[in-house]
């Protein structure tokens, strides 16, 4: 059974009706990359994926016995974070904070593992730094050693890129394929069609027309093909 | 100076007014950090005027405990006014400064028409500057205060990491399955009570000072959540202690008292900031 399975599923605000009929699955192990247009309705369908939104009309089942607190999330950044005071440890730990249920503070396990995640992304030494003093990918990869700590299975990235430099973002890109490599599964929102072909296993590509694939399907398609023209080919 | 002190401190009502003042600077300061940081800084200066528009109220109906109406009312806005959040369709600054307006206008006009004392301009500038009352509290009225402020702090710290999490990052609170609207349903109506409780020790204008001038001028210093919090209840105390201590024996009005030396320490605060760049630990 897989991990997600999208059925008929329409979403929107209010009554706006953004995308129809959308039917795509997530196996374990995927790494989904969601590439569209500005508007074309990737963040309303990332809110749907982490129930903060309902959908309009079909069917998100849960597979695989994901519990909604099993999913991880990096979510793009706020304002209030800029000048939020919070220590690295206090924001990683907070990851937990699902698991914790009523339990007002985390116990020694959960502290430990979110010192394994700082060592895991390469933070362990920030750990005591303030997080509004840290650059963009720093910033980026305890968001992300955040989401680890409340998922070992799926993991939900909103442009993990955005605002990056080049070499961070390529850094960033090998860090989450390391995840999915560790058998991870990753849902990725990106504006980046070259970086979803090459890193991702399946390709949801929504706007006008809508594709959902393997990379190699999409490669071959009508929509792949008018970004490969576009792009002037990339090599395989 | 001392002997002046001390002769003071064998009134009851100064030991009163001390320990609710302390209290309550206790209690507005451990809220003011996650208030400032979620952009709701006018939220003492808001819900201080609906508790007054609710005053009026109740003055003009003739009920002997106002607080009847006044905390409900008090609650409800607070609720309105945080739990809408982004969604709402009047959000932060214009929900909070329409809500402030209406309610000082209302409260102010049923005053007028149902003048009930002589004195009507003096009756409106003590409940909004709050004058005397924290002089006059009766020995129930600091009991209510010491077992409510116990209650806010012991909800403080059990959900302490909660609130943290919410205020930080409220999408992924929500996407990792926190029930945030608790959370924020939970801390409107402890910033409510508190706010109640503080219009008896500074007046309705100056709550907002006790809520954000602890929590900004530690935010200079310090850079984690837990010591931010920590240290501006620490500065809050020793504010509301040094200024009731000050009013008493320069015959200073409280609330102002408190406000300046508040003041005063977030302008130290500020130059200690600037030199160290932040403590990093």
């Amino acid at each position: 059974m897989s991990l997600l399975d999208i059925q008929n599923v329409s979403l929107g605000y209010d009554s706006n009706v953004i995308l129809e009929n959308l039917n795509f699955t997530v196996n374990k192990g995927d790494y989904l990359c969601i590439v569209g247009e500005n508007g074309s309705g990737k963040s309303t369908l990332m809110k749907t994926l982490l129930n903060l939104q309902d959908p309009i009309k079909g069917k998100i089942i849960k597979g695989d016995g994901i519990l909604p607190n099993e999913i991880g999330y990096l979510p793009q950044q706020t304002v209030i974070q800029r000048d939020f005071p919070a220590s690295v440890s206090e924001i990683v730990v907070s990851g937990f904070q699902a698991r914790c249920g009523l339990r007002p503070f985390y116990n020694k396990e959960e502290k430990k593992l979110a010192r394994e995640n700082m060592e895991r992304l390469g933070i362990l030494n920030l750990s005591k730094r303030c997080y509004r003093e840290l650059s963009g990918g720093q910033q980026q990869r305890v968001l992300l050693a955040r989401a680890l700590c409340a998922t070992r299975k799926l993991l939900l990235l909103d442009e993990p890129v955005s605002g990056l430099d080049p070499k961070v973002t390529a850094d960033m890109y090998n860090l989450i394929k390391d995840l999915n490599n560790d058998g991870i599964t990753i849902i990725m929102i990106s504006h980046d069609i070259s970086a979803a072909i090459r890193y991702a296993s399946h390709i949801l590509h929504i706007g006008s027309n809508v594709f959902f694939g393997t990379r190699e399907e999409y490669l071959s398609s009508d929509a792949g093909k008018f970004f490969l023209a576009s792009e002037g080919g990339v090599s395989e | 100076m001392i002997d002046k002190l001390v002769m003071y401190l064998q009134y009851p009502f100064v030991r009163y007014a001390l320990i609710v003042g302390i209290l309550i600077a206790l209690c507005s300061s451990l809220l003011g950090v996650t208030l400032v940081l979620k952009r709701f800084s006018f939220i003492g200066d808001g819900l201080s005027h609906v508790a007054f528009g609710a005053m009026a109220i109740a003055s003009v109906l003739n009920f002997t405990n106002k607080m009847i109406i006044v905390l409900p009312v008090t609650i409800i806005s607070a609720i309105l006014l945080l739990s809408g959040g982004r969604k709402a369709k009047i959000k932060g600054d214009a929900a909070i400064a329409m809500i402030s307006v209406g309610a000082l206008a209302f409260g102010y006009l049923l005053m007028n028409i149902f003048s009930t004392s002589s004195n009507l301009s003096g009756d409106v500038c003590s409940t909004l500057f709050g004058s005397t009352s924290i002089l006059t509290l009766t020995y129930r009225e600091v009991w209510l205060c010491i077992i409510l402020s116990i209650t806010v702090v012991i909800i403080f710290v059990l959900f302490y990491n909660k609130i943290f999490a919410v205020t930080f990052d409220e999408d992924f609170s929500k996407a990792v399955g926190t029930k945030s609207e608790r959370y924020n349903f939970l801390l409107a109506a402890i910033i409510a009570v508190i706010i109640v409780l503080a219009m008896n020790l500074v007046g309705s204008l100056l709550i907002s000072a006790l809520i954000i001038f602890p929590a900004l001028s530690a935010m200079r210093i310090f850079r984690s959540f837990k010591s931010v919090t920590i240290s501006s209840a620490l500065l809050s105390v020793v504010c509301a202690f040094s200024g009731i201590i000050i009013s008493i024996l320069m015959g200073t009005p409280v609330g102002s008292t408190i406000v300046a030396v508040d003041m005063l320490i977030f302008g130290v605060c500020c130059v200690i900031g600037m030199f160290t760049g932040g403590i990093k630990e």
